[in-house]
């Protein structure tokens, strides 16, 4: 099972990283990825715009602020293209992250993010620039509605596939749902020649 | 008479095992599931956590690719991983394919390779197949006529332990590609028009299928560049119709059927094709005669432009922060790009067409001073190959590094990297910060392109040391 945690209301402040196109190699370069688990890669998330070569700190953001209170990432255009990954929202979450707001978010990154219940939480330009232009604020994320509330008090509905969110809801397990399905498997194996 | 169907419908059509509804996805049948040591450990400790096995051992296929060392071992045999846990990795995954039965193109195979160079060179990769693999650039086996593309962690482990992924389904474009290619250019040039034409999220949601009589004419190494890349313009995957080219090309290969049989499957696949009235969600078209070869200039793959053009100057925020990365003002000729490394290989360009390109251009001539160029075969028959036609001699010959097969310096995870600052001319997939190693700074190019680079030293337009035969 993922490391999942009931996230279906919270509220919380952000952080915002403006930049477009963050891709998975930012969020972690390809050198952590030699891990054999999912755990504390948290220390490692953005590892090259955090911290020197030598390992000390950069002035960045993500090294200055409580994780803890911190549960919403709010990044520029196409978050998460790049590579498949998923040791990017394993990342994420270790950090400490709940949900990623962006106007959009890269289809394997989206779906790997889904499966570990980091949410996935796509905006208009609108609402991404009175988030990007107040970054102080906290906002509200209520799946069972999928409505994110900004401080002005905007809300906005925003889109989860439906599977996703009922998982992530129902705490429904996407292998066991697959796995109640292996007599359907077997009948299409056998009607298409593809037994084993 | 049925409705006209695509190449995407037929095939998706014909895996699901249940249909998508408005609550569920589809239950789609993978054919073929390719497994590498990166993606894989997590999901296979999910397997053992629930007592699972793999449930279809002969549909799994497994290599050693993106944390392997491309040195020889030393006489004690002793491998110079780049780190303690990178030889874990490796040897997680051996563990893993023993307790599962996989097969394992381990070290001592002589089918080794990088996972997208090695499923069509065995035939493991067929038209008409889906094709997964926890891994963004699965897209590559789309070439075939397969629905084939990259997955998480946890769908692998879904693959590993039903066979099947919920999937839904993405829309359709298709993408005509009309004219012909001038003398000089290639597949990784349309490539990167298509994704310069398309921008980095310009496919989200879509299967893209290529078509036109510049895919046709494309050899089915260009083809594999072409699908390769389908994934950096955000697509789901990308298709082309499998025809006589893709027939002769798999012909006799370990996996697809023999004799008779062959014949048979062939005549299957070549139905395939999209039929006549077939609709796509999306349809575009580029003028494949205006292709030029190209590089990239920023840090995203679809921030190219042909070389003759020069760098372009900034046209928003995104730009400047790119062209600041790479050292750029904007508006300069390429020759500025002063290039540090060169490296040949990767799953986009590590096949024979490719490493025959590149040594057409370095024959004879020598790698300019002050570059490194590192020539990394796609897997180890490529490396036989090669050796048999006396490629590795070229290379060598002319000051360049021939290295054993694996992904290398495309993901800069086994040791072969860039430094920082340094400028490397790659065949690779990714220009992103940092890809290369942190700090490094990439121009995406193809093989022709970045062996020119290799020779002049600085990004250079490949036709200056072609004989074009005249149009």
């Amino acid at each position: 099972m993922s490391n999942q945690e009931p996230n279906h209301s919270f509220s919380s402040r952000i952080v915002v990283l403006p930049e477009a196109n963050i891709d998975t190699d930012q969020i972690i370069p390809a050198r952590f990825l030699t891990t054999t688990t999912k755990a504390g890669l948290g220390k490692v998330a953005f590892n090259d715009w955090r911290y020197n070569a030598d390992g000390s700190n950069k002035p960045h953001i993500l090294n200055e602020i409580d994780a803890s209170e911190h549960r919403v990432l709010v990044a520029g255009n196409n978050l998460g293209c790049g590579s498949s990954r998923e040791h990017a929202p394993w990342a994420l979450m270790d950090y400490g992250f709940k949900a990623v707001i962006s106007t959009e978010i890269a289809d394997i990154f989206k779906s790997n993010s889904l499966k570990n219940g980091l949410l996935p939480v796509v905006v208009s330009p609108d609402i991404h620039d009175k988030l990007t232009q107040n970054p102080q604020q906290r906002v509200t994320i209520d799946l069972e509605s999928c409505t994110l509330t900004l401080e002005d008090g905007t809300a906005v509905t925003f889109q989860v596939e439906a599977f996703a969110r009922q998982c992530l809801l129902e705490g429904v397990d996407a292998m066991g749902w697959l796995l109640k399905r292996l007599p359907e498997i077997e009948a299409y194996e056998q009607a298409n020649n593809k037994a084993a | 008479m049925s409705k006209p169907k695509s190449l995407f419908e037929k095939v998706w059509e014909r895996h699901i095992v249940e249909e998508e509804g408005a609550d569920k996805p589809a239950v789609l049948y993978i054919d073929l599931h390719l497994v590498h040591e990166v993606t894989s450990p997590q999901a296979f400790s999910e397997l053992e956590a629930r007592g699972l096995k793999v449930r279809r051992p002969d549909r799994t296929f497994a290599t050693l690719d993106h944390s392997i060392p491309t040195l020889a071992p030393d006489a004690q045999g002793n491998r110079p991983y780049v780190t303690a846990q990178a030889k874990t990795q490796v040897e997680t995954l051996e563990a893993n394919a023993a307790n599962h039965g996989l097969r394992l193109f381990g070290y001592d195979a002589e089918n080794r390779g990088v996972v997208h160079v090695i499923g069509p060179e065995m035939g493991l990769t067929q038209p008409g197949f889906t094709v997964v693999c926890g891994d963004s650039h699965t897209s590559t086996h789309g070439a075939f006529g397969c629905i084939a593309f990259g997955i998480g962690t946890s769908e692998v482990g879904h693959v590993l332990a039903t066979q099947c992924l919920a999937q839904r389904k993405p829309k359709t474009m298709r993408i005509n590609i009309t004219g012909a290619l001038q003398p000089g250019v290639t597949g990784k040039d349309v490539a990167l028009t298509v994704i310069n034409t398309l921008g980095f999220s310009g496919g989200t949601g879509y299967a893209l299928e290529y078509a036109g009589p510049v895919i046709e004419a494309l050899d089915m190494e260009g083809r594999m560049t072409v699908c390769n890349l389908s994934i950096e313009a955000g697509a789901r995957c990308g298709m082309i119709a499998p025809d006589q080219k893709t027939v002769e090309w798999l012909r006799g290969r370990q996996y697809v059927p023999q004799g008779a049989a062959y014949d048979e499957a062939a005549a299957q696949w070549l139905e395939l094709k999209s039929d006549a009235g077939a609709t796509f969600d999306t349809e575009i078209t580029i003028d494949g005669s205006a292709i030029e070869p190209m590089a990239t200039w920023g840090t995203s793959p679809d921030q190219g432009a042909p070389i003759v053009r020069g760098v372009p100057v900034a046209a928003n925020e995104d730009e400047e922060r790119a062209l600041k990365y790479m050292g750029f003002t904007g508006g300069e000729a390429r020759e500025v790009e002063k290039v540090d490394v060169v490296f040949i290989g990767s799953c986009t360009n590590g096949r024979m067409a490719d490493l025959r390109a590149a040594a057409a251009i370095m024959k004879g001539r020598k790698v300019a001073p002050g570059v490194r160029a590192l020539i990394v075969p796609g897997s180890e028959w490529v490396r036989v190959e090669a050796e048999k036609e006396g490629l590795h001699e070229v290379f060598l010959e002319a000051g360049a590094e021939w290295r054993l097969p694996g992904c290398s310096m495309c993901i800069a995870m086994n040791g072969d990297f860039v430094l920082p600052g340094q400028l490397a001319v790659s065949t690779s997939n990714r220009n992103f910060e940092g890809r290369q190693g942190p700090g490094s700074r990439t121009v995406l190019a193809s093989p022709a392109t970045a062996a020119a680079s290799a020779i002049a030293g600085h990004v250079a337009d490949p036709r200056q040391f072609m004989q074009l035969e005249s149009a």
